[in-house]
């Protein structure tokens, strides 16, 4: 009798116990597939980024051709459209701004990795990166209520002034100085990329062998020596790498910019002259954009700086990736 | 031996010159962090009140506060959040736990991290282009898509890196029991990865609380109290972009009160999720 009661209750349990295991089955079947819809989604979404973009430029690309990249005109009236001046004022700026970050963004590395006291190391990174958390519109507002009436003051005169007889620099620093222009946005970008160059930098120079500085410093190298000729070939890949991420964010910088630059659609030879970048141009115009050649010369712009900044972040992951290779080996 | 004293000393000034430059690349740093802070500090807090908080955005020429603003940015960064944070965390999952060596996620890591720091202005852009277009007019729903956009790669890498972090051994514990793999994955491998995922999370509210570039052409902006969603929003950055620009004393002082706000939020989520997670994620 019990033993017939015990042996049911065995069934039933084994019947439950299955159709628990199938529960927890479908339910681990269920969960592996939507992570990995969700990873794909990823891709979808970059997909639908360049997809999008492209069916949206596509009018502009067909109406103007080729002659799009090298036209300078950008009048809404007329409906002529070209993306040249916007091309230039994005790359001289990134350009400029790097030429200043790097130096900067490196320096800072090597005090803090290698003259820092130890106590202030970490605090001072800190508050390093918070430059890189400040808002973009935040390096804006600021840029253009405290910075640029500064340098139109104070620094654009004098760089007028002193250039004024030098053949190549005096077209470089025209004035008349308005405070904002090419050369302020460059800066202000400038300060923003800084935190990114100096994170990355410091990063990989902390992944030095302490035992390679040594034995350099044991042969009677100085602090510059060493960094010279040791840390920096060590790590010249990640530096680059770093550089690179940071451009990509100098290329596509919106807000600061779009305060600082000016928004005018021409190519000047001076530095000092308002001008205008891809990232800006969309942010002025899209949304008052009247036309739908207007609308679809914006988004082949937009596209064509979402392709810039592609490679530039792509080779950025290479080389970076390549490094982290190296450590792993 | 003259010689050789000439040729140390030099080194010794090349040393010293090149380590001052690193001194003074350290200043430049952070006197342009206490500028900028200070500037806002001097120009915000005159017009900190109480009324920022309790008015609407103001016609030009009068009083007002930015209540409109500060909800429709909370609106649309928690609906941004809440829609991307759990994509996010699913597909680090996916990277960290199931196809840890598979070639999907090799790719899904580098076009991952190239959304990371893509243009966000690019985004918006891409979310005009399949939400407000198709519906005709801007919305705060618009918006909060694009923030989630920006949310989601934030918290794949950083859900990858802390899933990546935690022990073999402890998964393997929990398997050797007779756990299935999602539970395994749900109950431990997140708990012990709570901490750095809350983190980035942290991280990725930091960074679309201050985004402006994607709302201008998603949710646009507003001058009324609106929580319909399907309807154009006001944000914080937004506001800031308008009256900062304006030639409106009152609205400049008020795009100076939001400016400090909005920083003030940013930094305290960052210094936040940099305490809690105790590591400095990469970046």
């Amino acid at each position: 009798m019990s033993s017939a009661s015990s042996s049911r209750s065995v069934m039933t349990d084994i019947g439950a116990r299955q159709r628990v295991l199938k529960g927890l089955r479908f339910g681990d079947q269920v969960f592996a597939a939507v992570c990995k819809a969700a990873a794909v989604s990823v891709l979808v979404i970059l997909g639908g980024v360049f997809v999008s973009l492209i069916g949206g430029a596509w009018p502009a690309f067909h109406k103007f051709g080729l002659a799009f990249f090298v036209t300078e005109a950008w009048n809404p009236v007329t409906d002529q459209f070209g993306a040249i001046a916007p091309i230039f004022g994005t790359l001289v700026t990134s350009a400029i701004a790097m030429l200043i970050a790097v130096p900067v963004g490196v320096g800072i590395a090597v005090f803090l990795t290698e003259l820092c006291p130890l106590v202030l190391r970490r605090p001072l990174g800190v508050a390093i990166e918070l430059l890189a958390g400040i808002p973009s519109i935040i390096y804006g507002i600021w840029g253009l209520f405290f910075f640029a009436p500064f340098l139109q003051q104070y620094v654009q005169p004098v760089l007028i002034g002193t250039f004024a007889n030098v053949p190549v620099l005096s077209t470089l620093f025209a004035g008349p100085p308005y405070g904002i222009g090419i050369l302020t946005s460059a800066l202000v970008l400038a300060i923003m990329v800084l935190p990114f160059v100096t994170a990355i930098s410091r990063d990989v120079f902390e992944s030095v062998p302490p035992v390679l500085k040594e034995a350099a410093y044991g042969l009677g190298c100085t602090r510059w020596e060493v960094v010279r000729n040791v840390v920096i070939p060590f790590t010249r890949v990640g530096v680059i790498g770093g550089c690179m991420l940071g451009l990509g964010r100098a290329l596509g910088e919106t807000m600061a910019v779009t305060f600082v630059i000016g928004n005018a659609h021409r190519i000047s030879g001076s530095l000092l002259a308002p001008g205008t970048t891809i990232s800006a141009t969309i942010a002025n115009e899209f949304t008052e954009a009247v036309g739908d050649m207007h609308t679809s010369s914006l988004l082949a712009i937009g596209l064509i700086l979402f392709l810039i900044s592609f490679i530039v972040l792509a080779f950025a992951r290479l080389m970076l990736m390549q490094l982290d290779k190296k450590a792993g080996a | 031996m003259a010689i050789d004293q000439a040729r140390y000393r030099s080194r010794r000034r090349l040393n010293a010159f090149t380590m001052a430059l690193c001194w003074a690349a350290t200043a430049l740093g952070l006197t342009a962090l206490l500028i900028i802070l200070s500037t806002l500090l001097l120009k915000g807090v005159g017009g900190l009140g109480l009324n920022v908080f309790t008015q609407m955005t103001p016609p030009p020429g009068s009083d007002g506060g930015l209540l409109n603003p500060i909800i429709g940015s909370l609106i649309m960064t928690t609906i941004g959040v809440a829609i991307g944070a759990p994509i996010g965390i699913l597909a680090g999952t996916y990277l960290a736990e199931y196809g840890r060596y598979s070639p999907l996620s090799s790719v899904v890591r580098f076009v991952n991290d190239i959304l990371l720091s893509a243009p966000s202005i690019i985004i918006g852009l891409f979310v005009y282009t399949i939400m407000v277009a198709p519906m005709g007019h801007f919305s705060g729903i618009a918006g909060a898509v694009s923030l989630a956009v920006l949310v989601i790669p934030i918290v794949v890498r950083t859900t990858e890196d802390m899933l990546t972090l935690v022990p073999t051994p402890l998964r393997e514990a929990a398997s050797a029991l007779g756990m299935p793999r999602s539970l395994v994955i749900r109950r431990v491998a997140f708990k012990a990865a709570r901490a750095g995922m809350i983190t980035g999370i942290l991280l990725a509210v930091a960074r679309v609380t201050g985004e402006t570039a994607p709302l201008l052409f998603t949710a646009l902006n507003s001058q009324f109290f609106s929580t319909n969603l399907n309807a154009p929003m006001a944000s914080l950055p937004t506001v800031i972009f308008q009256f900062a620009l304006s030639p409106y004393a009152e609205w400049q002082k008020l795009a100076w009160v939001g400016a400090l706000l909005i920083t003030a939020a940013v930094l305290t989520l960052s210094v936040t999720a940099r305490t809690l997670g105790g590591k400095r994620g990469k970046s």
